[in-house]
């Protein structure tokens, strides 16, 4: 199901490393094992912590109940994490804007959209029929930061009232 | 209770059929009676004779209305036209029945959605008992689910409650149609009403929310529908629902009853999810505290699903 696969995310996780043969990959066998997915790994050979370790940055994608098993594994298996959970690409939410959306300068509109401060838009596709009494539709999608849905859309409702326009949100829960 | 002897209020769709279904589930109809008339007869009326004379003259016998309140029967059945506000005459008529000490069954939203603590207060002072499965989801049994679970157990409810909206949207998805089109086509199906404005602007959605809020506070706290948040389809052009289904999704009109609040909106949903049901068909999704989602949908309108909503309250009675 399609909302099943966007509460996948990717998280960033930092390691440190002792510079042994055999380090890099005993640290990223635990995440595999806990179902995670590794999207890249971003190992600074050259770089050296105070403390005489390597830095590495895991990017792994899995869903959220798995994360922290993959983070516990991990230390388990005495991997050094210095950092979990900051996630690295932001969740998408994909709202309709319906009205005049002509009449009401639609550029002003996505330029107020944009200048909040939680999303940036990524994809418009916009419908309007020939006429200019009807009203027409747009579908948004945009990039926000986790956990800022409800700020995003609630800007996105000011925005549209102030348009006489509707927002229809999605519904972020019960959709599986 | 089995064996029941039934009073029957408002002869519409639900009470009509709550009258010819009646004998099937071994109960008795001691009286019914519409806006202007009445029939009563302690021993069970002719039901047939009854309806036919409604069809025919548009009365259902001599006697006066209000003497089917004082009739004998254990249940009086409340399914007069829903009212905002005071809820009457159907509050009344429920407060009648509990003060006689008689159980009432409501498909009438009104009183359970405007005046839930007075009901209940009413219920309190009564041997008789108050159900009202059949004012939220037809025949889908909803209160009764949160009944067996427990109030506590459920954390909150939502999902697609007026069939005639979910038509309206899903033939206007399927067909590329614009509002107006469609919402005259169900009106020559006889999915809309004439009026169709509870249904459309998510009144007659919010109410049931409304209600399902009240059961899930179970005192706590109370709900009417100032309290809900409501917008309905008359503004959804067509264009809308064609981005919706290029992106994979569609738009429903969703209630939500949660401990937040009651909304009733259109909203985007997964062309392939459980909320996307097509047609009249009703379904709600009951969040519990430790057995995940629970989704149930069925028929949530018309005559003999109604009905069997209110059979089934009769039969849960006590006593």
């Amino acid at each position: 199901m399609s909302d099943t696969a966007s509460e996948v995310q990717t998280h960033t996780i930092r390691l440190e490393l002792v510079d042994e043969p055999g380090e890099l990959l005993g640290a990223l066998e635990p995440i595999s094992e806990a179902g995670g997915n590794l999207m890249s790994i971003y190992h600074e050979r050259g770089n050296v912590t105070p403390r005489g370790h390597i830095p590495v940055e895991v990017d792994v994608s899995c869903a959220p109940d798995r994360f922290d098993r993959i983070v516990d594994s991990l230390r388990e298996a005495g991997v050094n994490v210095i950092q979990a959970g900051s996630e690295r690409y932001d969740e998408e939410l994909v709202v309709l804007l319906v009205g005049h959306l002509v009449d009401t300068d639609l550029s002003d509109t996505l330029q107020q959209v944009e200048a909040c401060a939680n999303a940036s838009l990524t994809d418009l596709s916009l419908s309007a029929p020939r006429g200019n009494d009807d009203s027409s539709s747009a579908r948004m999608r945009l990039k926000t930061k986790s956990g800022t849905t409800d700020a995003v859309l609630s800007t996105l409702r000011e925005i549209a009232d102030g348009k006489d326009l509707h927002v229809i949100e999605p519904l972020t829960e019960g959709t599986q | 209770m089995t064996g029941a002897r039934l009073a029957v209020l408002g002869v519409g769709a639900v009470g009509r059929s709550v009258v010819e279904l009646a004998a099937e589930y071994g109960h008795t109809i001691t009286a019914v009676a519409d806006s202007s008339s009445a029939a009563i007869d302690a021993d069970g009326i002719d039901t047939e004779a009854v309806l036919d004379r409604k069809a025919d003259e548009g009365v259902v016998g001599d006697a006066d209305p209000d003497d089917a309140l004082d009739a004998d029967y254990d249940v009086l059945v409340e399914a007069t036209p829903t009212t905002l506000g005071d809820a009457e005459p159907g509050f009344s008529h429920v407060a009648h029945a509990l003060n006689r000490d008689k159980h009432a069954v409501l498909a009438n939203k009104g009183p359970v959605a405007e005046r839930y603590g007075d009901l209940r207060e009413l219920e309190a002072d009564s041997d008789g008992q108050i159900r009202f499965e059949a004012t939220v989801g037809g025949a889908i049994p909803i209160c009764s689910t949160i009944d067996d679970f427990g109030p506590d157990h459920i954390t909150a409810a939502r999902g697609v409650l007026n069939g005639t909206a979910n038509f309206i949207l899903s033939r206007m998805a399927a067909e590329g149609l614009d509002y107006d089109h469609v919402l005259a086509e169900a009106q020559d199906l006889g999915v809309a009403e004439a009026d169709p404005t509870f249904d459309v602007e998510g009144i007659d959605a919010a109410l049931k929310f409304v209600i399902l809020s009240n059961v899930l506070a179970d005192g706590d706290e109370e709900y009417t529908l100032d309290d809900a948040t409501v917008e309905g389809i008359t503004d959804i052009p067509g264009t809308a629902l064609e981005l919706a289904a290029e992106d994979g999704r569609t738009i429903r009109l969703i209630g939500e009853a949660t401990p937040e609040g009651v909304s009733v909106g259109p909203r985007l949903v997964p062309d392939d999810g459980p909320l996307s049901v097509t047609g009249t068909l009703n379904i709600v999704q009951l969040e519990t505290t430790h057995a995940g989602r629970l989704n149930i949908s069925g028929r949530g309108a018309g005559g003999p699903e109604t009905a069997t909503a209110v059979l089934s309250d009769v039969s849960r009675l006590t006593q």
